[in-house]
């Protein structure tokens, strides 16, 4: 009935619908805005994974666009899936709420997802502005650099000592944690991008080998594959054995099993310690004990390396130091620790058999191809580098365990992409990201530290919407048949797992478009978009009287509610 | 066809012959025969399609009414005496929104003390309610007048109250004239609502007006009941046209062009009125009576015509607002403003006591001897109250105003003034 | 009674959608085309619940009656903020009569429509707590014994809201209202006053009565489903916060209907026919003292010293309720739960 032809009630009756000729945006004090901040675990990743944002592919079953996410920033989804300690799990917020998401299983789910699909990366149009770079070092940090460089358009060398590619992840890895066609695929697909692979080659003169090749830029990868040489007074019946060097021999074979007796002592508490243990008691010994001089608290493994080790048997000596090797029997001293958590002798000894001690007691880099660069600085027997990998001689970038870092294969990869960027923008004549700390979290380009303004702690998400949901817990070989062989011990998530898992993402400061800030506006202020902008949704200021309860009760605190303008 | 019925059966007959289709239904004196016929009417199919719906109350009864009205339904209830007071929120909301209800009050005196009989407190305690309101003389006019009403309703889009004497008529078994249901039929055309609740065409009814434009609406809430004032002589000779009898309309004049003093009532009293009239004329008395059948709106303009000649009117009330005297009165005296006429009141009937002739011919020889005080009341207990106002004095002394009230009123001491 | 809520792994059933179901398994408020039966340019409060809970209620009844539905609706802040002239904010036909009347008109209505012939088009009678349990609530009753075809919805933010937050019977004791304020050794609302309107439903043994709250959307709208899926007279108390009436903040309006339930101070249930049949149990119960303290009302029992003895009261109130509805008992699997597998 309009209201020309109205013969009803004046005032009394009212047409439908016309309130919205009242606008009560006018009472607003504050306003909502859509945000898209950078979830923890993004934030510390390593490898500036956008964990956030390919887990939301692989909630909705969209595993290759998934994958191609993480391609964007690591070249090894397989490969990390299964060696990262994955530090965006410790981050993430729903660790607060039941269990960290399961990132690294759904990582190694799309890893292997992409194998078995066989997703392949395109390669770059290679452009004439493309440079010449050659990077030294075929671990996780030059492959990553060689990879990235391979897609920004630039011709790749990489040169490497050993006979196959993959460093650190080869042969310091044992193959029940990382098998080896897994790791060959990951590096194949490198290769495959047009990179040049040197194998088996030493470089000595840095700078005339620069020269010689043509080499626009360099990126050094060198690892740290020297052993850090603990003191122990040894008879000389005593056998004692580097880690790095049981773990690479028993990697390549060219020299047979490594001899280790019925004992073996691991002398260490990092993961190295663990792999050695466990690659022992693969090799035949009866026996692999780990002797540490600090508690478990203060040991440097990571949780999930310990636990699997003593699954398997391995047993560890806390609080205690390795005084003396002889033949078959090592002396112990029993430690306390002192107030800073440093461990302090107590006089107390004791034997044990001992028929190898394995020192897993660190490694440094073999700098000596940098002697005598000029601008090369050094640190505490690293490289320094700026926030673009480049050390102090133009041109000249590094990165992995040869630069002052925590030593994993994931930061290696994330160094390695820096480089590559950085590398890129040096050739470009760019000056890059001076703020940009080595240790700065990237933010969701990938190309600049995270703003502390965008970080999404717990207390801003609303947790009330997520669903109860315990993480799944990949299944492991059983331990007899584990420690007797280098299956793989952890086993992949199946399908529905992995979703489950991808699910239990909270996709913290980010729409993951519930329609919660839709569905609950008593003002009907919120408008969805079909289809979406910039955000699935938008509000309509006419009528938002900014009362905050689309932000109080969005799951993932991605609105935020700003003073009004006035 | 002429039947031998009661009142209330009656009314039934004829309301079910408006074909309602929704009717509200709680029990009270003297109504509740009119609603115990319709119920049986429903029950037994014979009044169909119709829902007849039992209330827990008569604030119940106008809301279901409501309800149903604004959603299309031609809807009917019937109450009386505490009955209507008990809805009374709801039929100043019935006629604010412009719902034509249609509503049988068998007037009832109100309490306390509480008092079954009849009497015209009730229905004139509404008069402000914004109904339209029909007072019937008989059981015959009850009928006829139910089928105006809604006819009146429905064309006006306003609720019609039509008042009838408790027990006087209610429970009076009479001969009346029944409609057939096919006179009905083409008397009263099917409800056409003027708005009404329909998911097809989506309105909002009953809005909140603040002062901005209150006023407006209440004076269009006036001008369209004064819009009845043109419909109900119309709809009245329409009515007389197809029925071929007199129901309705303003006024009932009863000998009264020529006559110097004229009586004034509602409802069935004016039958022993008339008689008298008659009596009286015949002993050359120069006496008539004029019957208000139209309370609200006011025919002012008719009333007015109707009294112009006489020199006295005497206004007979059945109902009476204390602390100022007479209702009607008030009107009538609005209405000859200006003339030389002396208006008095006479309240009569209250809680069912009879109006004798005896007593209005008493009445009407006092007037004519010039000793009618402005308000009189009808075979009050002058002895009784006396007594009790002097016990109440001794007691505690009662304010100047008081006493001049009861003097006006012939009770204390005081002779005519 | 019918299975809708669904396990979204990710978000759960409590949020409006979820871009990884079909759309017919999203809740009604998350449908781009909802009735939004009250639209903008309302004028109630920021943050008011009793607006989000009409809109909830009402949607789906329109979506569940392919928006055939006529409301009928009590005096109160509903009505005030939703149509002052010259603007209504509803979008299907509505009526206001009086206080006290909303659930006889509905009666009214339904009896018109069914002498009408008219068997498709469904009525809600709709009212606050004043509306419901105090002023309208003979009519209400009259409407259940009957068992007139009306669905009634009482909004209960717990006070008259709109006369300015005076104490009704659905008033919680201790809370501060204007008439009955917080001083005296019991300040605020006296205790063993009040009654459960929806208890006394249960108790007409009509078809079908359910509690509800604005924050389990998905919970009210399948009350409502339910409920329209009926005939007969139903009730639906639903719990709204009032950000006014009850000091909070307006952008706490969800999470205190939230911890309403999770504190077992609001108990959320279905009955059939006079008898219980589902409760919704907790999920994280919480202490009377979570949901207290983020209330004005309530101040008095923090400020100037906190008031141990009546907190407890409040508890044991609640725990009264946990225990007789079985509120904490170990959920079999929530009826409610579907899982949704990969979309392809």
């Amino acid at each position: 009935m309009s209201s020309g032809t109205r013969t009803t009630p004046f005032a009394i009756t009212l047409d439908v619908g016309s309130s919205r000729a009242n606008l009560t945006g006018s009472w607003r004090t504050e306003r909502p805005q859509y945000a898209r901040l950078t979830a923890p675990c993004g934030a510390g990743c390593p490898a500036a994974e956008d964990v956030q944002q390919w887990l939301y592919h692989a909630e909705e079953g969209g595993y290759e666009a998934a994958w191609r996410r993480i391609m964007e920033r690591n070249p090894f989804p397989a490969i990390s899936g299964r060696i990262c300690y994955h530090p965006c799990e410790t981050a993430c917020n729903r660790a607060q709420l039941d269990a960290a998401v399961g990132i690294n299983s759904v990582e190694r789910f799309l890893g292997d997802q992409a194998l078995a699909k066989g997703w392949q990366i395109e390669p770059a149009q290679l452009l004439g502005t493309g440079g010449r770079v050659l990077v030294i070092g075929a671990g996780p940090s030059g492959l990553s650099a060689a990879y990235h460089l391979a897609l920004l358009g630039h011709h790749v060398t990489v040169r490497d000592m050993a006979p196959a590619a993959g460093g650190m992840m080869r042969y310091g890895i044992p193959k029940y944690r990382l098998p080896r066609e897994i790791l060959d695929a990951e590096i194949q697909r490198i290769a495959e991008l047009g990179v040049d692979f040197q194998l088996g080659a030493h470089v000595s003169d840095l700078i005339a080998e620069r020269a010689a090749g043509g080499y626009d830029a360099v990126f050094l990868a060198v690892g740290a594959t020297l052993p850090q040489r603990t003191y122990i007074p040894a008879g000389s019946a005593a056998r004692i054995i580097d880690a790095i060097a049981l773990l690479r021999n028993a990697e390549d074979g060219s020299a047979g099993p490594p001899l280790l007796g019925r004992r073996v002592t691991v002398y260490g508490g990092g993961n190295t310690a663990m792999d050695a243990a466990r690659t022992a008691k693969r090799l035949g010994a009866e026996e692999s004990i780990v002797v540490y001089r600090r508690d478990r608290e203060h040991m440097p493994a990571h949780e999930s390396e310990l636990m699997e080790a003593l699954q398997e048997g391995i047993k560890v000596k806390w609080l205690t130091t390795i005084t003396e090797a002889g033949a078959g029997e090592i002396t112990v001293e029993r430690m306390e620790l002192d107030e800073h958590g440093y461990p302090q002798p107590t006089g107390q000894f004791e034997r044990l058999g001992a028929d190898t001690v394995v020192l897993a007691t660190g490694q440094v880099s073999d700098l000596s191809l940098l002697e005598g660069m000029p601008g090369i600085e050094l640190e505490d027997r690293v490289v320094r580098v700026d926030g673009n990998m480049m050390t102090g001689h133009p041109g000249i970038f590094a990165g992995g365990d040869m630069v002052p870092a925590e030593r994993t294969a994931t930061v290696a990869i994330g160094h390695g992409r820096r480089a590559a960027h950085g590398i890129d923008r040096w050739l470009r004549g760019e000056t890059g990201n001076p703020e940009w700390g080595l240790h700065d979290s990237a933010s969701a380009t990938g190309v600049g530290p995270v703003p502390q303004t965008a970080q999404v702690p717990f207390e801003r998400l609303n947790t009330w919407y997520f669903s109860d949901a315990p993480r799944t817990v990949r299944e492991q070989l059983d331990a007899i048949r584990r420690t007797s062989t280098f299956d793989e011990v952890v086993l992949g998530l199946d399908e529905a797992n992995a979703l489950f898992e991808a699910r239990r993402c909270m996709s913290c400061g980010n729409c993951l478009a519930c329609d919660n800030c839709y569905g609950v506006c008593p003002d009907n202020a919120v408008v969805k978009l079909d289809p979406p902008g910039a955000y699935a949704y938008a509000f309509d200021l006419d009528y938002c009287k900014g009362c905050g309860l689309c932000a109080q009760e969005c799951p993932c605190g991605a609105i935020e509610m700003l003073p009004e303008p006035i | 066809m002429f039947e031998q019925i009661e009142g209330s059966q009656a009314v039934a007959r004829a309301v079910a012959a408006c074909r309602p289709e929704v009717i509200c239904a709680y029990p009270i004196s003297p109504q509740t025969h009119i609603v115990e016929g319709l119920s049986r009417l429903v029950k037994s199919g014979r009044l169909a399609p119709c829902e007849f719906v039992n209330v827990e109350s008569e604030y119940a009864a106008m809301s279901v009414a409501i309800g149903a009205s604004a959603t299309g339904a031609r809807a009917y209830t019937a109450t009386a005496s505490q009955g209507l007071l008990y809805m009374t929120e709801a039929l100043y909301n019935a006629s604010g929104l412009g719902l034509p209800i249609v509503m049988t009050v068998a007037n009832r005196a109100i309490g306390a003390p509480i008092n079954i009989w009849n009497d015209h407190s009730d229905s004139m305690s509404q008069r402000d309610s914004g109904w339209i309101q029909l007072y019937v003389e008989s059981n015959q006019e009850a009928v006829d007048v139910h089928l105006q009403a809604f006819r009146l309703a429905e064309a006006l889009s306003l609720p019609v109250m039509v008042c009838m004497d408790g027990f006087i008529l209610t429970h009076a078994v009479e001969s009346v004239e029944l409609p057939g249901q096919e006179q009905v039929d083409q008397f009263l055309p099917a409800f056409e609502p003027r708005q009404q609740l329909d998911p097809e065409h989506p309105l909002t009814i009953g809005a909140m007006v603040g002062p901005e434009a209150y006023t407006e609406v209440r004076y269009l809430a006036h001008y369209k009941q004064m819009q009845a004032l043109d419909l109900i002589p119309e709809v009245a000779g329409l009515f007389e046209q197809r029925f071929g009898r007199s129901s309705g309309g303003f006024l009932r004049h009863y000998r009264s062009d020529d006559a110097g003093t004229i009586v004034v009532a509602l409802g069935s009293v004016l039958g022993t009125i008339e008689d008298v009239v008659d009596e009286l004329r015949d002993a050359g008395e120069h006496i008539g009576a004029v019957g208000i059948r139209t309370f609200r709106p006011w025919p002012a303009d008719e009333v007015r015509a109707a009294l112009a000649g006489a020199k006295r009117v005497i206004v007979l009330e059945k109902a009476f607002a204390i602390g100022i005297g007479g209702i009607v009165s008030q009107d009538v005296h609005g209405a000859l403003a200006g003339l030389p006429i002396s208006v008095h009141t006479a309240i009569a009937g209250l809680g069912g006591r009879p109006i004798t002739k005896a007593s209005l011919r008493q009445l009407l020889a006092d007037a004519r001897a010039g000793q009618l005080a402005p308000i009189t009341f009808v075979d009050l207990n002058h002895a009784l109250v006396d007594a009790e106002i002097q016990r109440m004095l001794s007691a505690r002394r009662s304010g100047p105003h008081a006493e001049n009230m009861l003097r006006d009123i012939g009770i204390v001491g005081a002779g005519p003034v | 009674m019918s299975a809708t809520r669904l396990k979204y792994f990710q978000t759960g059933s409590f949020a409006a959608g979820n871009r990884l179901v079909d759309p017919d398994q999203r809740s009604v408020q998350s449908d781009p085309g909802r009735a939004n039966a009250i639209t903008c340019g309302h004028r109630a409060c920021q943050g008011c619940g009793e607006a989000l809970g009409a809109r909830y209620a009402l949607d789906a009844a329109m979506r569940a009656t392919g928006g055939d539905l006529i409301a009928t609706n009590a005096t109160g802040c509903l009505e005030v903020f939703s149509t002052p002239y010259p603007e209504s904010s509803w979008q299907l036909p509505w009526i206001h009569s009086l206080f006290g009347n909303a659930a006889a008109v509905a009666t009214g209505v339904a009896a018109a429509l069914k002498a009408k012939g008219n068997t498709h088009t469904r009525v809600v009678g709709q009212g606050g707590d004043g509306g419901t349990v105090d002023i309208g609530f003979a009519c209400l009753s009259g409407m259940f014994e009957r068992g007139d075809d009306v669905l009634f919805i009482c909004y209960d933010n717990e006070a008259y809201m709109n006369t300015g937050v005076q104490r009704s019977a659905a008033t919680p004791p201790a809370a501060y209202t204007s008439t009955t304020q917080a001083v005296g050794d019991e300040p605020g609302a006296t205790w063993g006053q009040g009654k459960s309107v929806p208890l006394i439903a249960l108790a007409h043994e009509i078809p079908y009565v359910a509690t509800a709250t604005i924050a389990d959307l998905r919970d009210l709208e399948r009350k409502v489903q339910t409920a329209m899926e009926v005939r007969g007279a139903r009730y639906i108390h639903v719990l709204v916060t009032c950000p006014l009436g009850w000091g909070a903040a307006s952008a706490d309006s969800i999470k205190l209907a939230r911890l309403a339930t999770e504190t077992g101070i609001f108990p959320v249930w279905e009955g059939e026919h006079g008898d219980v049949v589902s409760v919704t149990k907790i999920r994280h119960q919480t202490p009377v003292e979570e949901y207290l303290k983020l209330q004005t009302r309530y101040r008095h029992l923090f400020l100037p010293a906190r008031r141990e003895d009546i907190i407890e009261r409040i508890q044991a109130r609640a725990d009264r309720n946990i225990a007789r509805f079985g509120l904490l008992e170990a959920a079999d699997d929530d009826p409610l739960d579907l899982q949704v597998e990969a979309g392809s």
